[in-house]
């Protein structure tokens, strides 16, 4: 870039060197670092035709069986491990797409090269070269870990449950004893025409909504309730209250829910044994674990104590830095409270906090980890291969670990994965970063 | 006058109605605590004789899950901070790298990059844990705290990139230009520079990425296998899991062990906590 800045503008459309062909230079790099060559940097060019050479051998006897083996997944059962051959499978595929794009990177670059020599640009030497290569490449050296790591750990285990959703490993057809075949769509087809997978799905699905939106909206109705409440100017002891309130966010969650799980047990959980029997006069209390209603009425209750705070926490610190001008002129106008709440707090509040209210429901969408622990998705219904308070992400975990429906749980997965995916684009659309992003 | 009495009893009564919805709040919020601490000093170990105020109170599961071999307790505990101290240190590097190079550099691929990563921290690695599980299955990586910080680091990426890139394209670019002026190079110009300054954000990352491996459940429930690998939530949780009833008291004092320190950090750090969480939602 500095070069180009060097020059005097006008040379610039003059051709200085018109023997020098851009189309020759990409021509010549269809074998990779030729093209370098010709624009006589020979560092480079020598240094991409090794690289190539390299991957060339590599393609011909590794890449290229293990690609052969993603179509196949093995031939001989009890020795060819399917899951073997789709990873290699699929890592090499990774590769080969990574090579490509380097190949066109390649091609482009010589063709650059020689369209600058063309307007007479000098080649740099071996040094400077050497220089303005670490200088573009500083940035890649920089992502490289985190790419890495995102590539193997993320995106690749993505790439891989996409494929088992489209195989038939279950537990009766499980490498290496067995050999996996392509099924195409009919994981899919099953769940929706199935009797037994849709009526799971359907009322698994439901009642996923149902947990999201009551149990999110509970949490910021009574977090809303009591900022406000907290935030009144006559109240004494107000960092004592916050404090509190702020309790249930700071102690680990796992542990508050082990710890309700044991309250609410059906025969010896206090909230039955201590309270309910005694103090209300009921005969035998209720079956909080067993029955799935009043499983879900738990578990909406556990989540509203669980996730206020946090709430109660952002509302506050939003109350706070309301300008009391604001009342004191309803005040003047004559507003009575529910008119000041509608017109001036609620807007201001919602305004404020509304991205990270909407991520409160995608996180209970997904919260795994109340369902799970509470009551591992029970009680079992009848009929369904899922418990009657599982949502989807903790029926995918039942149908991994305890029945070992692989395929099945990497379909409803995907199902998973694309409900999310299209909440959190129209989600992203509308923040401030996107849309910055697009003018840089 | 009139008027003015009548206002201050109603304001008295509005008081006492407020105090009234904080008291009941309190005793929610504080009886499963003060429940579980009172069933951890329980001599007996079921959950069925034991009651909230013991008549008898006993620190013997507080013993037991120091002292006693067949305790894993404190390997946990030391699993746990490992996976978290690691997991905290190595994700706040890599993530400052990333977002450093996304957020001064102009370099082919960039867009397809943010593009990239704003896609994938949509989906949480428990999407892929069929995949997970049988990968990890399969090269033989299951039951490794290794892999396990692994995942958590790889996870942590995109979300927090984002995070402080936001952050970094705060920092005014005079600054680091000035000094490439003067001759820094890359490397100079980011931790002398840029990282200095982005500290409140990349302490906030370091806190959270504490915490989520700390407090984390499910990945260790699928990855590892072997008691003396598991971490505390995995630990304590196979405590109840086991028999349910039978050492309820046991899980309850190792869950108190765990529940003070966390707690009293959090309250110490809350509202640096909240600040961080407000500042990615708006920045982000």
């Amino acid at each position: 870039m500095a070069t180009n800045e060097k020059q005097p503008k006008e040379v610039k459309q003059q051709l200085v060197n018109p023997d020098h062909k851009p189309r020759v230079a990409a021509l010549l790099s269809i074998i990779p670092g030729i093209g370098q060559m010709y624009n006589k940097r020979f560092g480079k060019g020598t240094a991409l035709f090794i690289l190539f050479a390299a991957f060339a051998v590599v393609l011909v006897s590794s890449l290229g069986p293990a690609i052969g083996g993603l179509i196949t997944l093995g031939e001989v059962p009890g020795q060819d491990d399917s899951r073997v051959f789709l990873s290699e499978g699929l890592l090499s595929a990774t590769v080969v797409a990574f090579f490509i794009g380097f190949y066109v990177l390649n091609i482009l670059d010589a063709h650059k090269d020689a369209k600058r020599i063309q307007l007479g640009w000098e080649v740099p030497n071996l040094r400077e070269g050497f220089r303005n290569a670490w200088d573009t490449t500083f940035p890649y050296v920089l992502i490289s870990p985190g790419m890495f790591l995102l590539i193997f750990v993320v995106a690749f285990p993505l790439m891989f449950m996409l494929a088992l959703a489209f195989t038939n490993y279950n537990l009766y057809n499980a490498p290496p004893r067995a050999i996996l075949d392509w099924v195409g769509f009919q994981n899919f087809t099953n769940l929706f025409t199935i009797a037994e997978w849709r009526n799971t799905l359907i009322s698994v699905f439901s009642w996923t909504l149902i947990w999201t939106f009551v149990a999110t909206t509970l949490q910021i109705i009574l977090a809303l309730f009591l900022a406000i409440l907290v935030n009144d100017p006559r109240l004494k002891f107000k960092k004592l209250i916050r404090t509190v309130f702020i309790l249930p966010w700071a102690v680990p969650a796992f542990v508050t829910i082990l710890i309700f799980s044991a309250l609410f047990n059906d025969n010896f959980g206090a909230i039955n044994r201590d309270i309910l029997i005694p103090l209300f006069g009921m005969s035998d209390g209720i079956p909080w674990l067993s029955d799935p209603f009043w499983t879900r009425t738990a578990l909406i209750m556990i989540q509203t104590w669980l996730g206020f705070p946090f709430v109660f926490a952002l509302f506050t610190g939003v109350l706070q830095s309301i300008s009391s001008d604001w009342y004191e002129a309803a005040d003047i106008d004559g507003a009575n409270r529910w008119q000041k709440f509608k017109f001036i707090t609620f807007p201001h509040v919602m305004f404020a906090t509304a991205p990270l209210l909407i991520m409160q429901y995608s996180f209970n969408f997904n919260n795994f980890n109340i369902i799970y622990l509470f009551n591992e998705g029970g009680p079992a219904v009848r009929g369904q291969t899922a418990g009657g308070t599982d949502i989807l992400i903790s029926w995918v975990y039942g149908l991994t670990f305890d029945n070992q429906q692989f395929n099945m749980a990497a379909a409803i997965s995907i199902i998973l994965g694309l409900l999310v995916a299209t909440f959190a684009f129209f989600q992203f659309r509308r923040t401030r970063s996107f849309k910055e992003e697009g003018s840089i | 006058m009139k008027k003015g009495m009548k206002k201050s009893t109603k304001n008295t009564l509005e008081l006492i109605i407020m105090y009234a919805i904080i008291a009941v709040m309190f005793v929610v919020i504080f009886y499963p605590l003060v429940w579980a601490f009172g069933l951890s000093l329980n001599p007996t170990s079921s959950m069925f004789g034991a009651s909230m105020i013991p008549s008898e109170p006993t620190l013997e599961h507080y013993r037991w899950l120091f002292f006693d071999e067949r305790s894993n307790y404190l390997l946990w505990y030391r699993n746990s901070i490992v996976v978290a101290l690691a997991t905290s240190f190595f994700a706040t590097l890599i993530v400052s790298l990333t977002a450093y190079a996304f957020s001064r550099y102009r370099f082919r691929g960039r867009k397809n990059g943010l593009y990239a990563m704003l896609l994938l921290q949509m989906f949480p690695v428990l999407m892929a844990m069929v995949a997970l599980y049988i990968l990890l299955n399969t090269v033989g990586l299951l039951d490794s705290l290794v892999g396990l910080t692994l995942i958590y680091i790889g996870g942590a990426v995109p979300m927090n990139a984002f995070l402080v890139k936001g952050y970094f394209d705060t920092i005014p670019r005079e600054l680091d230009e000035s000094a490439r002026i003067d001759g820094a190079g890359h490397f100079r110009v980011l931790f002398q520079i840029m990282l200095p300054l982005a500290k409140p954000i990349l302490s906030i990352v370091a806190l959270f990425n504490f915490m989520t491996p700390f407090m984390d459940f499910i990945l260790p429930r699928i990855i590892l296998r072997s008691p003396e690998n598991f971490t505390l939530a995995l630990g304590l949780f196979n405590f109840v899991n086991d028999q349910f009833a039978n050492n309820f008291t046991r899980f309850a004092a190792g869950a108190i062990l765990i529940a003070v320190p966390i707690a009293t950090v959090f309250l110490l750090l809350q509202r640096y906590l909240i600040g961080g969480l407000t500042a990615g939602a708006t920045k982000g």
